[in-house]
Formats: C-alpha cells, structure tokens, sequence
C-alpha cells in the first residue's frame, strides 16, 4: 500500500520517469521498493548527468568525482537553479534529498523533480554542514 | 518524575505549559540548535561512512538521548513539563485534538503550505523559521497529501514481533526490527509520517515543527514496547563495526553516552501505560 500511495504522491514525474528509462537505473522499479529484491541494483551504474526545466526551475544532476564534502560519497550532485541539492544515495541505490529526506527516489532526476514540487518555487539556501 | 503521556489524553493546562515552554526554548534561541544538531547529523549519517543517527543500529539510542536533552531543556524552562508521545497509529486524521488550535495547529493552507492556525502559525510572530534548507521562513505542513494513509496498529504490531535488534550491513538496507521501525525496509514506520505530516517534517530540519517531538516520543515508545516483547534479545552490534556505534561505543555530539546506558529508559521517565 505505501509502495503505491508513494509512486502516487511522484505523480507524472514517476510515470515519465518510468517511460523515459533513465540511464543508470537498472529497472523500472518503483522509487521505494526496499524489498529483498532491490539488492542487486546497488551495484547499479552511475545515474547520468541530466539538464532540464521542470515546472519553471532548472535543475541539473551531474556525477562529481572531486569528493567534495557537500556530497557525501554519493558522487554526484545536483542543482537547481544553481544552487545545490544536497541528495544522498541509500544502499539500494535508490535517493533522497534534504527537502524530501524521508521518502526515497529511484534517481537523482526523480529527487530532483520530486524537490522542485516541495519548493513551491521558493530558493533553496546554502547548505550548512557542522 | 518524569511521566511521558499520550497527547491525546492530556489536559487543557498540560497543552498550554507545553507550548508555552517551547515557544519559551525558541525565544531565548535554543530551540533552534536542536534542529541544527538534527539537520547535521541526517546530512552526514550515509549508508557506507560513518552513521549515528540514522540509519543505523544507535537510530534509537541516539533520538532517546537527543530526546532527554530537549525535554530537560524544556523542564528548565517549566519543570511540571513532559513530552508527550502522538501514536499516529490511533490518532490518525486531520481531526485529532493534536492539530486544534490550542495544541499544534492544522494542516498548511494549500497555496504555500502554511500554518495558518494554532500557537506555531507564522502569523502569531512566535515560531520564525530560521534553520533552514529554503528561503521560507513559516512552518509548512501537508498533512496526509496525496491520500498518503498513517501506519496502522497491525502493521506496527508485524514490526514489533521482530525478534531481532538489527542485522549487517547496519544501514537502510537492513532487515531486522531497527531498520522497520525507521522504515527504509518494510511497512515503514518513522519515515512515512514524517512524509505524512509534510512541511519541515518531511525534510532535514525536521524539528522545526515541534510534531517532531511528539512522533520521535512514540518511536522510543515502540522501542521500550519492543524491549518488553522481546527481552532476550539484545542491541546490536554486540562489539567493533566499521563506521557503526556497538554497544559500548560512545555515540556523537554527546561523546559520554553509549547504546548501553539508553536502554532502560525508566532512570530517566516512565510512561502512561505500562510497555
Ligand atoms: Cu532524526
Ligand atoms: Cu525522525
């Protein structure tokens, strides 16, 4: 039930996600199966780089290999109308980010999109780290 | 003695010294360390480095402790102050005396998300956003968006008949009753009400909404009822882990306090009703 109110509250951006096959997610499972079966794509490639408009923000995903410390080891960052996202990748591969850090993601793109709605146009603000 | 209660068996004068304690903690600028503190930790607890508060085994033992910090804080403020627990199992709608005007306040109005009711509502000048990840300075809440439903007493009664503590790798992907409590595997507990709640709840900085307080008080709850359940079966990891706080290892920011000495929570409160 979860499963489907949560692919539910992705709305299009799940079913265009779906459709589109974005390069680096294995399968089209949905964003929050952490069932047994969602090991495998842990070992899943890295998700590549996108450059969109999404309901009026920009929003870009690139992979990072600086080891910056805004990105955790996820290897990867994302932005959205140039400032950055902090998202993070869970063991499964699926993703999160600090304005949707409950509910899980299949890609950086869906985070992305998924941040863009939760925002409500509002900019996000330097990310402050202890 | 602190007695932690059910909210929705508290009285009028209960509610009252409660939020008036918290809006005392956000005045004087405490209150607001504590969603720093929180927001640090979420931001650097990651499933293959090093992890404390979250997923990871000491998620429990890490929000008790933070929980008995915020509540002493409270208590400094007014000592006949508890935290009361929501149990989002049985209070599970918008109309629950939780969100009325003189506790918590309602949902967010639907063009911004905004608090428009209750003592937190940005419009009464006491409760300003200032730990932030965006520019919006007012408490936001979505309560139930999207038809998402709250856990219900049988799924977290399938979680508490978990006999085991935590398993390897000690993260989200991990089976075991930790893991389902918190919710990254199974039915999902703890993460998908603060998905539910929405707003601040559903981001880093989630303690900006003082539901915070209340949904952290039943998960420690569940712990205590899992103890009572299952008293034979320990915390884990018992010894040494990469990256992972065992047993008697100290746990960050506090670095005096281990898994070990939060298992028993009665030195530090009792709750309404017996685990
Ligand atoms: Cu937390
Ligand atoms: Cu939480």
């Amino acid at each position: 039930m979860s499963r489907i109110t949560r692919r539910h509250a992705l709305g299009a951006s799940a079913g265009a996600l779906a459709g589109l096959a974005v390069a680096g997610v294995a399968s089209a499972a949905g964003p929050s199966d952490t069932s047994a079966t969602s090991a495998p794509r842990a070992a899943a490639a890295e998700p590549a780089a996108f450059d969109e408009v999404h309901r009026g923000r920009r929003i870009q995903g690139a992979p990072s290999h600086h080891g910056g410390h805004h990105d955790h080891g996820s290897g990867y960052q994302v932005h959205i109308d140039g400032d950055e996202l902090h998202v993070m990748r869970n063991a499964d591969g699926t993703w999160i980010s600090v304005v949707n850090h409950y509910e899980t993601f299949a890609t950086p793109l869906a985070v992305a999109r998924a941040a863009v709605v939760e925002l409500q146009g509002a900019t996000l603000v330097p990310l402050a780290l202890a | 003695m602190t007695v932690r209660k059910n909210q929705a068996n508290l009285t009028a004068t209960e509610k009252k010294r409660f939020v008036d304690a918290l809006l005392e903690l956000k005045r004087s600028g405490r209150y607001d360390t504590f969603v720093t503190t929180h927001n640090a930790f979420i931001m650097s607890d990651t499933d293959n480095g090093e992890r404390v508060g979250h997923r990871s085994p000491s998620f429990l033992p890490w929000h008790r402790r933070f929980l008995i910090q915020f509540e002493r804080a409270l208590q400094s403020v007014d000592a006949s102050v508890a935290l009361p627990y929501w149990d989002w199992a049985a209070d599970r709608t918008v109309a629950s005396s939780l969100w009325a005007d003189d506790f918590l306040g309602g949902t967010g109005r639907s063009r911004d998300g905004q608090v428009m009711t209750g003592p937190f509502a940005s419009a009464a000048g006491s409760w300003p956003v200032t730990v932030r990840v965006d520019g919006r300075d007012y408490l936001r809440r979505d309560l139930g968006a999207s038809g998402r439903q709250l856990p219900t007493r049988a799924e977290v009664d399938s979680v508490l008949a978990m006999s085991t503590y935590d398993t390897a790798p000690w993260n989200s992907a991990s089976n075991g009753f930790r893991n389902h409590v918190e919710g990254w595997r199974g039915v999902n507990l703890h993460n998908r009400v603060h998905v539910w709640v929405g707003g601040q709840m559903a981001t880093g900085v989630s303690p900006n909404d003082p539901v915070f307080w209340l949904h952290h008080a039943y998960i420690d709850k569940l712990w205590a009822d899992w103890q009572a359940r299952h008293p034979n079966s320990p915390y884990l990891p018992a010894t040494g882990t990469t990256d992972v706080v065992a047993l008697r290892d100290t746990m960050r920011p506090w670095n005096d306090v281990t898994p070990a000495d939060m298992l028993d929570h009665t030195p530090h409160y009792t709750y309404d009703t017996a685990a």
